[in-house]
């Protein structure tokens, strides 16, 4: 949908915000989104997006990825089933994918890959933000308040934040 | 060492039963034994168990171990092992058979109690958000951003909006815990011009009574986000990031 509104011209996005900043970004493919329902056609747009969104030169992929991606361990209920250190060791193997990308930033579009990864990334200290699309797409339109942030890291917390007026009761 | 294991014993009534359940009996009897899934499964070696040793043993029969075996709640059916394999063995549906072979009351607790507590919630929150919390949420941080927004004045965050083209699902997890998180899809939508909706039922877009292998119950949630979405006359079902 994200890639049709900016084909379309609905949603207009720009990588300027991190034409300097240069933060580099990669993308966690769903397997719920692409291997298991829309395929590689959908990570096709899903990168579009996030290139529209980061800059092209900012986007770095894993490896494999799109269909043959590696599931992260959030999935099938894992995150719930108290099997935590066997979780994150499933874990490791998406955490060493995402290190070897060099990429400031991970992007999650899937709940449930968002908080596996965003513990994996605590847990193994890579210490790499795990944000959600919305997130940028919102940030990239200038368009992000100042408390829509949770998951951004400091280096984002200040850049193009929409001025919020005060209050009024 | 470990004994044998003697053919001329072996039942394999778990076997029989999952073909009969899974398409085309999941084309577990085309297993070649090369191994692809397990070489590429980040769940291999956890509890000393792989995809490939999971099909031998329901292939051997060996029913008591695989009915037992924890590593059924570590592969996430993720469907990588289907995707590698030249034959499209389906061992993520061959787990899931096997979860659902637990007594129910022994399957992992955070996932039973999670899928109580949404199938007893008609929104089928796992946190058991109720239908009136979330519309009082829902609508104070739309008022809160459209009197504090520049240029969101007009921002909409409907509930039960009938005739809408999207009706959207929202995790628990933002109305519960992080409601601000709630914003930048919205604006998104205000701002694509979307003619969307929430629905006031079954708005949660967690299943975990399928996790469960609870099929009563998570047919039962299908059913209500259908009647949901159905009732309201919408015309897709967006099921958010």
């Amino acid at each position: 949908m994200y890639a049709q509104w900016i084909r379309e011209g609905k949603l207009k996005v720009s990588s300027d915000w991190n034409k300097e900043l240069g933060l580099k970004f990669t993308v966690q493919d769903p397997c719920q989104l692409v291997r298991k329902s829309l395929g590689d056609p959908v990570a096709e747009d899903l990168r579009f997006v996030v290139k529209a969104v980061v800059g092209e030169e900012n986007f770095v992929d894993m490896y494999p990825n799109r269909s043959n991606n590696y599931c992260c361990g959030g999935g099938g209920g894992f995150l719930q089933a108290g099997y935590q250190e066997e979780r994150r060791s499933f874990g490791k193997t998406k955490f060493d994918q995402i290190m070897a990308t060099g990429a400031d930033y991970c992007i999650a579009p899937c709940h449930n890959c968002h908080a596996q990864i965003h513990d994996i990334s605590e847990h193994y200290e890579g210490n790499f933000p795990v944000v959600h699309l919305w997130t940028l797409i919102a940030l990239s339109m200038g368009v992000l308040g100042p408390n829509e942030r949770e998951y951004l890291g400091d280096d984002l917390k200040d850049v193009d934040v929409l001025e919020i007026s005060e209050m009024e009761f | 060492m470990a004994e044998p294991v003697k053919l001329d014993e072996q039942q394999s009534v778990f076997k029989k039963k999952a073909m009969e359940l899974i398409p085309q009996g999941g084309n577990l009897d085309l297993c070649f034994t090369c191994g692809t899934c397990a070489s590429g499964c980040p769940a291999t070696g956890l509890h000393d168990m792989d995809p490939r040793k999971f099909l031998r043993m329901v292939l051997l029969g060996m029913d008591e171990e695989v009915q037992k075996t924890p590593w059924v709640w570590m592969c996430t059916m993720c469907q990588r092992c289907i995707k590698a394999c030249p034959m499209s063995v389906d061992i993520p549906q061959l787990v899931y058979q096997a979860r659902a072979t637990w007594p129910r009351e022994t399957r992992p607790t955070g996932i039973l109690k999670s899928c109580d507590i949404s199938a007893n919630t008609p929104t089928w929150s796992a946190m058991g958000a109720n239908q009136e919390d979330y519309q009082f949420v829902v609508e104070d941080v739309a008022e809160e951003v459209r009197s504090t927004h520049p240029g969101f004045e007009e921002l909409q965050a409907p509930i039960d909006k009938e005739g809408a083209v999207f009706c959207l699902n929202q995790n628990s997890r933002e109305p519960v815990t992080e409601p601000d998180e709630m914003i930048p899809l919205w604006k998104i939508l205000h701002t694509v011009g979307a003619d969307w909706t929430y629905p006031s039922s079954a708005w949660a877009g967690e299943n975990y009574c399928m996790f469960l292998a609870d099929d009563d119950a998570w047919r039962r949630m299908c059913e209500d986000v259908v009647k949901a979405v159905d009732g309201l006359g919408c015309k897709y079902w967006l099921n958010t990031e």
